[in-house]
């Protein structure tokens, strides 16, 4: 039966939510002259959007839990065996679902907005609720005058797929959805994309604040309410990022944690405009100047985050990133979306720009504002330089408008298209951020900033003299990094102790500081000095079809067969399943059953019934033995998943203090193939014999009848005999048990046994009583085996330590900037 | 107001030089023949190639080797003018190589040989699929 009702109730919510926020933006536009009337009415109504569109999240999550797949959506992203914290995320998994999620995040901003700001509630909310029509419109899904407008999360299967079962019967359901895509199978895919959308959410209320600024005119007085917005945003935006760059880390095999992707490029580049705006909006507070820089910065940042939408939804990027969505037909509406806020923004500062004030006086170099400028404009140049080279499709586009091809492509190097560029502008960040904080706290001139520079400057030359003598840091690039970081390190130590001493709710710019300079130190490591381990030089005659400067960055693992690599020697230990009861275990010891998530073990101790966590996941055991005997385990995974056709393979990592060691597999033998097996060979052997199989010892212990043989029931005339035979493997032994059945006196019935680890079957080809033998068969075919890459990381912690301090000083900050807030609105002035 | 001037002077500078070189990192989309013409200049760079894995009539790929040991294999692809080159890459055979709807691959020639230092795949199955159902 299909579930129509539900599905035009979301409809219905949608519709709801698209017609309420342009209701509530046209109210706070005329309410926006502190007019209560309308403004107590557009609040009204833009609660009745906050509730509608928590209603159709609601409807779309019951839909999903309740399994229902005669809607599209739910067909495409969930199935029935997902736990329910993947059926979380795969509400975000498809296009409409995350522009859901990003508008969900602007109502309740919009509702906290409402309830914290009297005096900029209106100007401020006539922004937000004009972003939600643009937001609601893209899952409208309705037609007006053959126009789509917008791409529902309610369609029924049939509308959505032309599929020919529809037409002999059009309520056919389908059993089962296609599920979550494997890649996204990961916890970091629970908390990433709500993270990040609340960072995408937040970049409106600073720009919110500007516009609405300009629109009732007042030019200068957003930047106090906003500046701790845009802190806030600055902050979620970052850890959103970063737990991207975690996720990738972690579940994608590329082996790093930054792959300059364009879609991490959209969200990086806006980010960057955020910050250096946060830093300009600060100096203007302080001194009164950069008031258009600031506005231009932050309405910048704003429209990056649009823009950055409009590349990785419009399907621009198709043949340049692994991870941007497919184009859903909404291509025309985003880049409408795009160039109104582009349009609107510049007609608002254009309109304004004499009245906005600007410092008439020289900047001097020894003034704080001097530093936080080079700052700011080197942040955008770091943003302008990922975003020119990230836009290379674009171009291409734009050319073809004009009717002629430039055929570019993206940069294929990107160590010298991206790293290196961004390395050298980091250094000039390291530098700035050192030293403009000594311009911060004092006044300065020639004579006293030597005398502060001084000791920090001697420090860090010290400090990075033994790191790069310990760490025999060569690369001159890096050198200068290093040394460039490690006085921002010295250097905003030492401001924080001075701050910290007096008032230490102040520091939070230096906390952050520190901690970009040691996010720096940690890239430099960890991606400089990234090392394979299992590089293979060794030429075959095969390889020397390859130029010599070719290195394969991969290792062969047979099972159970050591190889030395580096200074480990690794052993691949076979095929493990993650089990509920008992953790990895042995595939080769486990039988299916009819519930995909049930397996029966069969060993030593008795059978027993196990629950798998993901009946899609294998886990590949490999130990890593050093010399002086110390060891460890790793358990690199890898997903089949059939219902989409893929094979996702996901790395493990042993995390050292110094160092991480990461592991993930490349390929493994396809389980679906069949192997090539030998031509039999027989041997007779009497029990107690011993003899060998595929090179390995095997002993015919004995013989006993059987009364039970799997699939085949026995009648009172079968007869069936299995032989017991033990083999020695080099860490185990293992038993095979052939059957030798005889039915009617007449037929006979061979079962034979596998040995995977051993990689040999054998049957029971004759028994001899007389001779007290048995006349035994057996296969060879090649063993298990993987092909992995091992990277060592050094001090990657220090990225992810830095991160941390990041957040804190960020915190620190916002939490000042908000104090400063309500103190000015609580004594009544302008909020 | 001298200072603030020659800080823009400056920046736009940078801004030219990254525009400059971001046009000289940036690759081309090229066919084998052009490929081929660009190394025997002396263009040392990568640059990408857009094709197809060669299918029998019963849609079987076919001109895949594997390294014996699997750590490298060559295969053959035809571009987009039809042309049919072989290309060796330095990795195991990709997962879904042979499911893939589309090839890319960035290297450059090296002699006469194709040396793919880096496969991008454009898989039907990858993000959306349309379902084949059975009932």
């Amino acid at each position: 039966m299909i579930h129509y009702f539900e599905g035009q109730l979301g409809h219905t919510f949608v519709i709801i939510a698209f017609v309420t926020s342009m209701l509530s933006a046209y109210a706070y536009f005329k309410g926006r002259n502190q007019d209560k009337e309308w403004t107590t009415f557009a609040s009204k109504i833009f609660y009745v959007h906050v509730f509608s569109i928590i209603g159709i999240i609601g409807t779309l999550f019951y839909l999903i839990t309740n399994h229902y797949f005669e809607y599209h959506y739910v067909f495409s992203h969930s199935s029935k065996l997902l736990p329910i914290y993947y059926q979380i995320s795969c509400f975000w998994e498809g296009q409409e679902g995350s522009f859901l999620l990003w508008m969900f995040w602007n109502a309740i901003l919009g509702v906290i907005l409402i309830r914290t700001n009297n005096f900029w509630k209106a100007p401020v909310m006539f922004v937000v609720a004009l972003t939600q029509v643009f937001l609601a419109s893209m899952i409208l899904g309705v037609v007006i005058f053959d126009i789509k407008l917008g791409s529902s999360p309610f369609m029924l299967l049939r509308e959505v797929i032309d599929a020919p079962i529809f037409k002999t019967n059009p309520n056919f359901i389908p059993e089962d959805g296609n599920g979550l895509n494997p890649l996204l199978q990961n916890y970091w895919m629970v908390i990433h994309p709500p993270t990040l959308f609340l960072g995408f959410a937040t970049t409106v209320i600073p720009f919110a604040y500007c516009i609405g600024g300009l629109l009732i005119g007042k030019n200068k007085e957003w930047i106090r309410p906003a500046l701790p917005w845009a802190q806030f945003s600055a902050m979620i935006l970052g850890v959103g990022i970063l737990m991207g760059a975690y996720w990738a880390y972690e579940t994608l095999n590329f082996g790093g944690y930054w792959n300059w992707d364009p879609v991490e490029n959209a969200i990086y580049v806006p980010w960057l405009v955020l910050v250096a705006s946060i830093h300009v909006m600060i100096a203007y507070k302080k001194s009164g100047s950069a008031l258009k820089i600031s506005m231009i910065l932050v309405v910048a940042s704003f429209l990056l985050v649009l823009y950055a939408t409009f590349l990785t939804r419009s399907g621009i990027l198709g043949n340049s990133s692994v991870h941007s969505f497919t184009d859903l037909g909404l291509s025309g509406q985003l880049l409408i979306y795009l160039l109104v806020f582009i349009a609107l923004s510049i007609a608002f500062i254009v309109k304004r720009w004499k009245d906005i004030p600007s410092t008439k006086e020289e900047t001097s170099p020894y003034s704080r504002e001097f530093w936080i400028f080079m700052g700011a404009a080197v942040l955008c140049l770091m943003a302008f330089q990922v975003l020119a080279g990230t836009s290379i499709p674009v171009y291409n586009q734009v050319a073809e408008l004009f009717g002629f091809e430039l055929n570019m492509a993206p940069a294929t190097d990107t160590y010298s298209a991206y790293s290196l560029p961004q390395l050298i502008l980091s250094v000039l960040l390291a530098i700035l951020s050192g030293t403009g904080q000594f311009f911060w706290w004092k006044k300065m001139d020639g004579k006293k900033l030597k005398e502060e520079l001084r000791t920090p400057f001697l420090i860090s030359l010290v400090i990075s003299g033994l790191i790069i003598v310990i760490g025999k840091i060569t690369e001159p690039y890096y050198v200068i990094l290093l040394i460039a970081c490690i006085y921002s390190i010295v250097a905003n130590s030492k401001v924080f102790i001075g701050i910290a001493k007096s008032n230490i709710k102040l520091s939070g710019g230096s906390i952050t500081h520190i901690g970009v300079a040691l996010m720096l130190v940690g890239i430099l490591f960890s991606s400089g000095y990234s090392k394979i381990l299992s590089t293979n030089y060794t030429s075959m005659v095969w390889s020397s079809e390859f130029p010599e400067e070719v290195n394969k960055d991969n290792l062969l693992l047979f099972i159970n067969e050591p190889r030395q690599m580096d200074e480990y020697s690794m052993i691949y230990r076979g095929i493990r399943k993650d089990t509920r009861e008992d953790g990895f275990v042995d595939q080769n010891e486990l039988t299916p059953t009819i519930n995909p998530l049930k397996v029966v073990r069969k060993s030593e101790r008795g059978t027993d019934t196990l629950t798998l966590i993901n009946p899609e996941n294998s886990y590949f055991e490999v130990e890593y033995h050093t010399e002086e005997g110390k060891q460890f385990t790793l358990f690199p995974r890898v997903q089949i998943n059939t219902a989409m056709d893929m094979i996702v393979y996901s790395p493990d990592i042993k995390r050292k203090v110094n160092a991480d060691m990461y592991t993930h597999v490349r390929t493994f033998p396809d389980p679906d193939q069949e192997p090539d097996w030998s031509e039999p060979q027989e041997i007779k052997v009497k029990i107690g014999d011993q003899f060998f199989i595929n090179d390995y010892v095997a002993t015919l212990e004995r013989m006993e009848p059987v009364s039970n043989v799997e699939g085949t029931p026995l009648s009172s005339g079968d007869i069936a005999v299995k032989a017991v035979i033990n083999l020695q493997g080099e860490y185990k032994d293992y038993d095979a048990e052939p059957v030798f059945v005889i039915r009617n006196k007449e037929y006979v019935g061979r079962i034979d046994d596998q040995v995977n680890d051993l990689a040999f079957r054998v049957s029971i080809q004759n028994i001899l009583p007389q001779e007290n033998a048995v006349v035994l068969a057996y296969q060879t075919t090649q063993k298990d085996w993987i092909i992995m890459e091992a990277v060592k990381k050094p001090w990657i912690n220090l990225l992810w330590i830095g991160t941390f301090l990041l957040v804190i000083g960020f915190i620190v900050a916002i939490r000042r900037r908000y104090l400063e807030f309500v103190r000015m609105r609580d004594k009544g002035v302008e909020a | 107001m001298k200072t603030k001037y020659i800080g823009a002077i400056v920046i736009i500078g940078i801004a030219i030089a990254i525009i400059i070189s971001m046009a000289g990192d940036a690759s081309t989309y090229v066919t084998f023949g052009e490929a081929k013409k660009l190394s025997e200049k002396g263009f040392k760079k990568s640059i990408h190639v857009v094709g197809e894995l060669p299918k029998t009539a019963s849609g079987e790929i076919v001109g895949i080797e594997e390294s014996p040991d699997k750590l490298s294999f060559k295969f053959e692809m035809i571009d987009e003018n039809g042309v049919q080159q072989q290309v060796l890459h330095a990795n195991p055979v990709p997962t879904d190589f042979i499911r893939s709807e589309q090839v890319v691959i960035v290297g450059s020639y090296q002699g006469d040989k194709f040396v793919a230092e880096k496969i991008l795949l454009k898989c039907p199955s990858k993000y959306q699929e349309d379902p084949e159902f059975n009932s």
